[in-house]
């Protein structure tokens, strides 16, 4: 048993394993340089929320702090004025 | 002290253009008539809206931004409570970064509009796109 052991332990791979590289994420403000997000859009606020209408948070969007709380304002500006919904099925 | 402000209202959508106009005409009035000036005014038309308010489900929008003095925020909301018209609305405060966005909004607008008749249209839309990017 032991020697078999031993001589399995070099494992050999039939391809080559892959690694996965994730891409570093990024807050799309400070790379565009916005400064003010606007509740009038809401086609461009429908990208941080999900199919039900919920804001993303921002370890899936990479918002930094600051325009993540801008984007909560502007997104619930715009659910306000029925721009966006509350809630819903099948946003996107 | 004056402020910059916004508001966005919705008309209810059985109004004929002349009712609306006589609503819009009645708020730019007032704003005026209480020492505000307006900047600018924006018709966004009949729009549905993303879910029914008041069993309606689309409405006239109308945006109005305005120089007034913080009080005065107060009694356009009243009016707004008042009016059976409207059904929705929004008052909002610029700040320095939200003036320059709805500067340039205006600016676009603008552009977009005399587009069709003015031919040095791409130059100034090359203005305009680095100051978007800013």
């Amino acid at each position: 048993m032991a020697q078999t052991n031993e001589q399995n332990r070099e494992i050999r791979y039939l391809n080559p394993p892959t690694v996965e590289v994730r891409k570093k994420k990024y807050c799309r403000f400070k790379k565009a340089g916005i400064k003010y997000v606007d509740y009038k859009d809401p086609e461009f606020l429908k990208k941080f929320l999900n199919e039900q209408g919920k804001i993303l948070p921002r370890r899936i969007t990479g918002t930094s702090l600051k325009f993540q709380r801008k984007v909560a304002q502007a997104v619930k500006r715009a659910r306000s004025l029925a721009l966006l919904p509350y809630v819903t099925d099948l946003l996107k | 002290m004056v402020k910059q402000y916004e508001t966005v209202f919705i008309a209810t959508p059985v109004l004929s253009d002349v009712q609306m106009k006589e609503a819009v005409a009645k708020y730019t009035g007032f704003i005026k008539e209480n020492g505000g000036e307006v900047v600018y005014e924006e018709d966004w038309g009949l729009k549905p809206m993303a879910y029914p308010i008041q069993h309606k489900t689309s409405g006239f929008y109308y945006l109005i931004q305005f120089k007034a003095d913080p009080t005065f925020v107060a009694q356009l909301e009243t009016q707004y409570h008042r009016d059976e018209r409207i059904i929705r609305f929004l008052t909002v405060a610029l700040d320095k970064h939200a003036e320059a966005y709805a500067e340039r909004r205006r600016n676009n607008k603008q552009a977009k509009a005399a587009a069709p008749a003015v031919e040095e249209q791409p130059a100034a839309e090359e203005e305009v796109k680095p100051a978007e990017a800013e």
